[in-house]
């Protein structure tokens, strides 16, 4: 069952679920929670229909949606997916149905917070789907209430502290964003109208730009700013310090919204907005993008290694994970490299969400998350120890799991352009080892903390969020190609068009 | 008999079997009896024995040695295209005579190895877990013979890691034997490091060699585009081809634990003991003797590489050798001594002498695995691994004694034990070689002949302390030794004949029968994969023969005098040469000095940037938002004493904007989200009135 207009009903099926609970009586959570999981699960359905209807060899966007939205200013409802957005529409639609499930633990204002919830994954679905630049900045800032009360509600206890923190950072991004977008409105003119216009496909049109648009400074200034608000969702080093404040303070499924998804918006709105726009500009910052990647890798990793709490371990891993896509992205000699980058976008928010999940289990039993706190505890819980074993060898980029093809695909492919770079992003494959087994033997290995000696194993409901990542994690570590059959055509044109 | 076409399509299978035991035995670990998880563990690899064996037998039946290549293509891995080229791998499977030899040699040795684990596990509560991991260790070590590109080699390569932290961690609890696992894959992935900036290296070479003609790493493609790499121009006054050569060395001394990457295998012994005999013997440490051969076109075209090669192989052949003779623990010896022994199928290799480098291997795995599992089988009886507590066990294991004395004849060197066969070819090799430094042959073949005296040496003590002379243990102790059951002493017998009699595939020049395996691996070797069968100066190779097994039999004469004779003298030697004995105790310090040169460095560095980035990063974000608010509430207060009308307007903005700043700090938040959406409102109406 394929709707005609799929993907708005993926974005604003959700929404109805949300508008369902808001009227559910106070009395009945389980209800609530129920209507917020059959909220997520058509956009998953419709999300598998996406991928089996999806043509592999087409160039340029299908699924399209377009009505004049505000005429006066010639914005656009646009919707329509290529092959950046779809893994990431994939991505949302199953990271949505298991966070619902990972949230069934949530007792405090279970309206809010599924309402909030689900608007989010709207909010999000309509990021990765919008062409036209108004709407795209709508999401992208509608994004950002729901996070913000999500994090400053039902986070942990410095959350007014955190979502302050993340909001702030967010906005200016927000901003720099805004700043640009208008620029670009008033500095192009669509010829067959004669109107302005923000409609991404005609702004990619680089002779639609007015003299004004054309100046090298201004397109610099544009670059810039573009660069400095997705660099801080990503997040690169140094804008990066919002993060691991965020993911400490946020609820477990928050977190891996935040890192699963919310990450991916930086570098994929560097993808649909920056590239196309500015492709001259971005062959300019290439070099200056991939030592930003090169540093958030090797710093991520070795922050990383400092930490003592869980989450926080996860996030400046996050942060290293995402400077190789960052890296790949700056290659334009050849499509290993972005290709890569935009499949680790998607391992990325698979392996994350598991960490994640993982860490919201044992954080569920002990109530703390500090590494040096636990030890042995493989012998009382051995199927979680299984889990967070392949979880954490995958993030460390073990072959045969996910995210070696994809950060493998990441070095192989930027190593033709930038050989030094390269090769000491290199060595972070050594420290991310380093810091992941280092966590495994505190945590989980050694004599046994008499103090969780009682721990009750993996519960039903938790093995349910894990298995299906678990599963993704391993097919796409032995046959990648479902993924990169998807992304191949578009990021070919993508390294084209930016080439020149 | 199968024929060459069905053997082509299940050659998945020898992979995919031992994968599928783990996968069972994994996941039902808890639900399976253990009788059904040692037949589930066992009879996979032995099944894929079998298929091994039928492929082995279907090359044979191919008449042109040079069409013994089956390749098995399953599915594309990956694809990335591009205007000027592409980079596409495939999963394929690559069945010559090389991977047939390893494949025998990892599933019938590995086969034993399973079955012998089934007594010495017996009353383990983990035996699901336990054969899981020997099984997926079987899986990585297949993956890796028989990937027929790089980058499916590489999963193998680093799947052999995993499976070696795992089973040498295998007994968590014990916090030493977990950082044994650790160290041992951390000190893995350096050497990985370097493999992967070798491929990363060889593949951009060759593509923009061939002006993007190259697309993929597969072996065939490799052997026939590396003469492209003669043109290419220097890096650092060094030819690219020998950097890629180098780099992959780095990555074979640490799988294969050669100088400077070994420290991690020493440590490995902290797994089971059937563990140590199938990563000494059939798996992983012979990765990086097997990927040089498997490069040697790649290697022949770097003959300053091969030359390192060949002298890291040498001095880590003597160097390992010095430290095993120090010794206490019965399995260190054993694993100073594989490291030793894997120096000298380096330096076979690193005189391009290929085949004979895989002989080495083929019988080393004989009886290095019959040594461990003979080990195993002291220490299921005696509960230590102390030889100062072991002594005169000849009478109590009278079948591990016999077998372990045909293990030490091999290891010493002894004709025509097996190791005598295999040895004495890498220095009659060596002497003969024509390596880039003159003379430089000779040395390294005086190195390793030190280094075969030395063997004897400390296989002599050993077998000493530990069978000969009377128990050191205590009486409750001697009590309880016996002989291991049959399912343990049943692989000690057939190792024992292999170890006996598995010379005969590799028989010297001098016999003038035809050895057999470098006839069957000559198609994989390009050009002269030397044994020294070119050199027919009979006379020298018998000469040499003697010298060698003089040097043997006076190692052992020594060790005899020593040990047996005149037990009083080790002691005195050790009070006489107090300093040399500690540093060989000490095992030359190298864990220790490393951790000061790079582990201890490493860990400040991770300190510094964890108060870095609290301190400095994360600081000037809160110093900014402070002064942002300070900043704000003084602009306010300053306002109010400022007449003038036009600045006052100015500062009426400003502080609106402190204000609004200030709000923000205190935490009400909704408001600014209000002032988004009317300030966006605000410019709509703006726009609409122009």
């Amino acid at each position: 069952m394929v709707p005609e207009h799929i993907l708005s009903w993926m974005i604003f099926f959700p929404l109805i679920g949300a508008g369902l609970i808001l009227l559910v009586p106070k009395r009945y959570p389980t209800l609530m929670k129920v209507i917020a999981l059959l909220a997520t699960v058509p956009p998953l359905w419709w999300a598998a229909s996406l991928y089996v209807g999806f043509d592999r060899w087409g160039n340029g966007f299908q699924y399209m949606e377009k009505v004049p939205w505000i005429e006066a200013f010639n914005i656009h409802y646009s919707l329509g997916i290529d092959g950046i957005s779809i893994p990431m529409i994939l991505l949302t639609a199953l990271l949505a149905f298991i966070c619902v499930i990972a949230s069934w633990n949530i007792n405090e204002h279970v309206r809010g917070y599924f309402a909030l919830f689900l608007l989010l994954d709207t909010s999000m679905v309509g990021v990765f789907s919008a062409l036209d630049f108004f709407l795209f900045y709508v999401f992208w800032e509608l994004m950002l209430l729901p996070m913000y009360f999500l994090i400053g509600i039902w986070g942990g206890p410095r959350k007014e502290y955190a979502a302050i923190k993340f909001f702030l950072f967010t906005l200016v991004g927000s901003v720099l964003m805004l700043v640009v977008m208008l620029v670009f409105y008033f500095g192009s003119v669509e010829p067959a109208t004669g109107l302005h216009s923000f409609d991404l496909t005609i702004l990619a049109d680089q002779s639609v730009h007015q003299a004004f648009l054309q100046s090298h400074t201004i397109r610099w200034l544009c670059y810039l700013g573009l660069f400095i608000g997705f660099a801080i969702k990503i997040p690169l080093v140094p804008f990066h310090t919002w993060l691991p404040d965020a993911h400490v303070e946020a609820p477990t499924a928050i977190s891996v919204i935040l890192a699963g998804i919310l990450l991916k918006m930086g570098t994929y709105g560097i993808l649909r907005i920056s590239y196309p726009l500015l492709p001259d500009m971005a062959r300019e910052f290439a070099l200056f993008a991939a030592i930003l990647g090169l540093i958030s890798i090797i710093y991520g990793a070795l922050c990383a290694m400092a930490q003592q709490d869980m989450k926080k371990l996860i996030a400046y891993s996050s942060i290293s994970h995402m400077g190789f896509v960052m890296l790949g992205m700056s290659v334009f000699s050849n499509t290993t490299a972005i290709n890569g980058a935009v499949l680790q976008m998607f391992n990325h928010g698979t392996v994350t969400a598991m960490l994640f999940l993982l860490v919201g289990v044992i954080y569920d039993r002990a109530h703390h998350r500090d590494i040096d706190g636990f030890g042995g505890l493989a012998k009382t819980m051995p199927v979680y120890a299984g889990y967070t074993g392949l979880a954490f060898f995958a993030a460390l980029g073990l072959p045969g799991l996910s995210s070696f093809i994809s950060e493998a695909l990441v070095l192989v492919g930027s190593f033709q352009q930038y050989k030094i770079i390269t090769i000491t992003a290199t060595t972070g494959i050594i420290l991310t080892a380093g810091y992941f087994l280092w966590t495994m033997q505190r945590v989980f290995l050694g004599p046994l903390n008499q103090k969780y000696a009682e721990l009750p194993d993996i519960s039903l409901r938790e093995a349910f969020t894990l298995t299906p990542l678990a599963l993704i994690v391993i097919l796409l570590g032995f046959y990648p190609m479902p993924v990169l059959n998807l992304i191949g055509t578009t990021l070919k044109h993508t390294v084209a068009m930016v080439v020149g | 008999m199968l024929g060459p076409q069905t053997v082509k399509n299940i050659l998945w299978l020898i992979p995919c079997l031992p994968l599928t035991g783990a996968v069972v035995n994994g996941l039902l670990r808890r639900r399976l009896p253990a009788r059904l998880i040692h037949i589930i563990g066992c009879v996979t690899v032995f099944l894929a024995f079998l298929v091994s064996v039928s492929g082995f037998i279907s090359l044979l039946r191919i008449e042109e040695p040079h069409n013994r290549l089956l390749i098995q293509s399953l599915y594309q891995w990956l694809l990335t295209v591009w205007d000027q080229g592409r980079f596409s791998l495939t999963v394929a499977f690559r069945f010559d005579p090389l991977s047939a030899t390893l494949c025998l040699v990892v599933t019938g040795v590995g086969f034993l190895i399973h079955l012998y684990s089934v007594g010495y596990m017996a009353g383990d509560e983990s035996q699901g877990r336990y054969f899981a991991y020997l099984n997926l260790f079987t899986f990585s070590m297949l993956l890796l013979i028989l990937a027929d590109n790089l980058l499916l080699m590489f999963v193998g390569w680093e799947g052999v890691g995993l499976c070696s932290y795992l089973l040498i961690g295998f007994w968590f609890s014990d916090l030493e034997k977990a950082q044994a696992g650790m160290k041992a894959f951390i000190v893995n992935r350096v050497g990985d490091f370097g493999f992967f900036v070798g491929l990363m290296l060889l593949f951009w070479s060759l593509f923009e060699g061939s002006n993007g003609g190259v697309s993929g790493l597969g072996f065939t493609e490799l052997r026939q585009a590396v003469p492209l790499l003669a043109s290419a121009s220097p890096v650092l006054g060094v030819g690219v081809v020998t950097w890629i050569a180098l780099l992959f060395f780095v990555g074979a001394t640490g799988k294969s634990a050669q100088i400077p990457l070994y420290v991690w295998l020493p440590d490995a012994m902290a797994g089971p003991t059937p563990v140590s005999a199938f990563i000494h013997a059939a798996t992983m440490v012979t990765a990086g003797v097997y990927m040089i051969v498997r490069l040697n076109f790649l290697y022949l075209a770097a003959p300053a590489a091969l030359t390192v090669v060949a002298v890291v192989g040498a001095v880590t052949a003597f160097y390992a050798a010095t430290i095993a003779i120090t010794q206490n623990d019965i399995k260190r010896v054993l694993a100073y001594s594989t490291i030793s022994q894997l120096g000298y199928m380096f330096l076979a290799v690193g005189v391009a002498a290929f085949s004979t480098g895989i002989f080495h291997l083929v019988t080393h795995a004989f009886f290095k695995a019959l040594l461990f599992l003979g080990a195993g089988s002291v220490i299921h009886a005696v509960h230590s691994n102390d030889m100062q507590e072991m002594g005169g066990l000849k009478k109590y294991l009278p079948y591990t004694y016999l077998t372990f004395m045909t293990a030490y004849l091999a290891i010493s060197g002894i004709p025509p034990f097996s190791g005598f066969m295999s040895k004495d070819e890498i220095l009659w090799a060596t002497f003969n070689s024509h390596l880039s430094v003159p003379g430089l042959g000779k040395a390294l073949w005086a190195l390793g002949l030190l280094g075969a005296g030395l063997t004897a040496f400390y296989m002599t003590r050993l077998v000493a302390l530990t069978f000969m002379g009377t128990f050191r243990g205590g009486a409750d102790e001697e009590k309880h030794l016996h002989e291991s059951p049959l399912v343990m002493t049943i692989p000690l017998i057939i190792l024992a004949l292999l170890a006996a009699v598995g010379g005969a595939i590799g028989l010297p020049a001098v016999t003038h029968l035809p050895n057999l395996l470098h006839d069957f691996l000559s198609p994989v070797l390009s050009g002269h994969g030397s044994s020294g069968h070119e050199v027919h100066a009979y006379g020298l190779e018998v000469l040499l023969m003697l010298v060698s097994t003089g040097v043997a039999l006076s190692g052992i004469g020594l060790g005899y005098y020593f040990y047996l004779k005149r037990p009083e003298l080790p002691d005195q030697a050790r009070a006489r040469f107090a300093a040399v004995y500690r540093l060989l105790l000490n095992k030359y310090y190298v864990d220790e000095i490393y951790s000061a040169l790079f582990l201890r460095p490493v860990l400040k560095l991770v300190a510094l940037s964890g108060l870095f980035d609290l301190q400095v990063i994360d600081g000037a974000v809160n110093l900014s938002s402070k002064i942002t608010a300070k900043f704000s509430f003084l602009v306010g207060w300053e306002d109010l004493t400022i007449v003038d009308g036009a600045v006052n307007g100015v500062a009426a903005m400003v502080q609106r904007w402190g204000d609004w700043i200030r709000h923000l700090q205190t935490g009400r938040i909704h408001q600014y989200l209000y002032s988004v959406v009317l300030g966006l409102f605000g410019l709509c109406v703006f726009m609409l009135l122009f």
